[in-house]
């Protein structure tokens, strides 16, 4: 067990509390880094995958791990965030400047559409996610001149820095690039009063009022934020599947990006990560399994859509906190062993909260 | 000052109070559907003071304060805070002008340690917007040290170290409640509403209470204003007594006149 002596308040404020923590992800950093020179092209791009969905995991875990917003629209900030990309790409402007463009067009459309559909909550608001899902799905589907409509668009390649993105090591870089940034903004926010204020909203509202929080205006800026780094995912999206038609971002993919970060663990920022993994790769492993399984097994029809309902609930009967959670407490094991007790993640009872005013 | 019996205590903290009104409520009125909770009730809330609300259950007292903290819009009356107007002022608004609560049955945010919660309680004092928490400027690092240190003055007033770090959920519920007045603190309001904050306190607890509430007053300068059951709590610490039965105002005045107020012991005690 580490114990951290704190001399200065100023432990508390940076990113990694010791030494130790500080070793590690340097070395996952590392590791990552170096990657591209022993792994296969076709690893390369798996991993660029799961890159970009911890990015746009990232989004989401915001909304709903640290605001308590529940979205199912989701896939349509994906969605802008690709068309708004290939737009501007095919009207000539660089890659370095087209894809804050599309990000800032998604905050500001999850900004507008915060504004209205914020003043409902739980599943009400859920609900009014999945309708402006489908409503950009369907401009998308009819606004030709811009998005191709039922035919679809080619992505543009593109460069940065005189090197093609879509080669396979740059875009690698260049999503690991982008999600390096976009977790260090999210645990910078975390660590001030926007991102607390975040978790005062989630936790009870209520209290966050009389905290002097704005309800109406965070939820807004929350759900702004979780657009852009969602529609940043989008944009470096379209270069993944290259071509974009409607089909690409359903109703589905809003459901996949709010399992990854359930499957995660919400409220952690590991989770990001751990459930994109899970996204990216368990559609790999499941293609890899059909091989070696029975062929009886192996040829179900839905296996895999299958599979992922059956992870799902496993996870929310067996450890709602996601795979986070399970780490979290295998790491208390150790570091308590022999002396580790059961009880210590037992959930518990709360106490009685405040006559509900509204 | 600890070291008098408590009977002299409350003279001490009386000698800060003075006759200048930080809060002013006049008039005021709400029902829900058919249920008139508050029923034109007028005080005033004196700088330096500690002003308690007293009632047997029902008599709106915590609906007194959801209407000071706006949760409630009143259908009748005025408040006014410092001499301004507020009875149609936003509910996030209510904090900045200094006004800090606790709930009864405590509003913490249960997923985050004793300290996040307390930084939570800085908000209104924050100087940086999105754009420099985003990027976590040099000024944000610099606000974060300074909320961390004033949240630690906080903690050392409340005794609250060995809690520090924990989260709420694994607190114990006097603990909550300490916890929930040093996040009132963190506001560093003028006025501070306590919603029975000795509530599910054992006697030593309250007895502790009651300290903290004249070291509140005494060397923070925060006016106190609570709603509590407990007599003995409200006897010691309170300089003015508001009682109050069925949504109206019964009797104000200091805590002896109100203990054998006649209308206040009918209201207790039946005929």
């Amino acid at each position: 067990m580490r114990f951290v002596l704190k001399t200065n308040y100023g432990q508390d404020v940076n990113l990694f509390l010791h030494g130790g923590q500080r070793f590690w992800y340097g070395l996952l950093l590392a590791v990552v880094l170096l990657a591209p020179l022993v792994l296969d092209t076709f690893y390369l791009g798996e991993f660029a995958l799961v890159f970009i969905w911890a990015i746009a995991g990232t989004g989401l875990m915001l909304l709903v791990g640290y605001t308590g917003l529940v979205s199912l629209g989701h896939a349509a900030f994906l969605a802008i965030g690709a068309y708004a990309h290939t737009y501007f790409l095919t009207q000539g402007l660089p890659f370095v400047l087209s894809v804050p463009l599309a990000t800032m067009f998604c905050a500001v459309v999850g900004y507008i559409v915060g504004l209205p559909a914020l003043r409902m909550t739980g599943i009400y608001f859920a609900i009014a996610t999945l309708a402006f899902e489908r409503i950009s799905a369907f401009v998308i589907e009819h606004w030709e001149a811009v998005t191709g409509g039922h035919f679809g668009i080619r992505v543009p390649d593109a460069t940065v820095l005189g090197s093609n993105v879509d080669g396979p090591v740059g875009f690698y870089y260049v999503c690991l690039g982008v999600l390096a940034v976009s977790l260090l903004a999210t645990m910078n926010l975390l660590r001030s009063p926007t991102g607390r204020a975040f978790i005062a909203v989630r936790d009870s509202e209520v209290s966050a009022q009389s905290m002097g929080i704005n309800l109406a205006r965070t939820k807004c800026t929350a759900f702004a934020l979780s657009a852009a780094f969602t529609g940043l995912a989008g944009s470096l999206f379209a270069h993944k599947i290259g071509y974009l038609a409607p089909d690409a971002f359903t109703v589905q993919t809003s459901i996949q990006l709010l399992l990854m970060v359930v499957v995660g663990g919400l409220g952690s920022l590991q989770g990001i990560v751990y459930g994109a993994i899970f996204l990216g790769l368990l559609p790999q492993a499941i293609a890899f399994a059909r091989d070696v399984l029975p062929q009886r097994i192996a040829e179900i029809p839905g296996l895999e859509p299958g599979i992922f309902g059956l992870i799902l609930i496993l996870f929310l009967v067996f450890e709602p906190l996601g795979i986070h959670g399970r780490w979290v407490k295998i790491r208390t094991w150790f570091d308590e062993f022999p002396l580790y007790r059961k009880a210590t993640y037992k959930r518990q009872r709360s106490y009685l909260r405040t006559e509900r005013v509204r | 000052m600890k070291s008098g019996p408590m009977t002299s205590m409350s003279k001490t903290a009386s000698d800060a109070v003075t006759e200048d009104v930080l809060f002013e409520a006049s008039g005021l009125s709400v029902s829900f559907g058919g249920i008139k909770a508050v029923r034109d009730v007028s005080f005033s809330i004196r700088s330096g003071e500690v002003f308690s609300i007293i009632g047997p259950n029902g008599a709106g007292k915590t609906t007194v304060f959801n209407l000071i903290s706006r949760f409630y819009d009143a259908e009748a009356g005025t408040m006014a805070f410092e001499g301004a107007d507020i009875t149609n002022v936003p509910s996030h608004r209510i904090a900045a002008l200094g006004i800090a609560r606790t709930f009864q049955n405590t509003e913490l945010f249960e997923h985050e340690t004793v300290l996040t919660n307390m930084l939570i309680g800085h908000h209104i004092h924050r100087r940086t917007r999105l754009a420099s928490d985003l990027l976590f400027l040099p000024r944000a690092r610099r606000q974060e040290l300074e909320f961390r240190q004033k949240a630690e003055d906080v903690i050392d007033l409340l005794d609250l170290q060995r809690y520090r770090e924990q989260p709420i959920g694994s607190l114990p519920y006097g603990a909550r409640k300490m916890v929930e007045i040093a996040r009132a603190l963190c506001l560093e309001p003028k006025l501070l509403l306590l919603d029975e904050p000795s509530s599910g306190l054992n006697p030593e607890e309250t007895e502790d209470l009651s300290f903290w509430i004249e070291d509140i007053v005494a060397d923070l300068g925060v006016t106190v204003a609570m709603v509590a059951h407990d007599m003995n709590l409200v006897a010691t610490v309170s300089n003015r007594v508001m009682a109050m039965a069925d949504g109206v105002e019964l009797a104000t005045g200091e805590p002896t006149y109100i203990q054998q107020h006649p209308d206040v012991l009918r209201a207790y005690l039946g005929h």
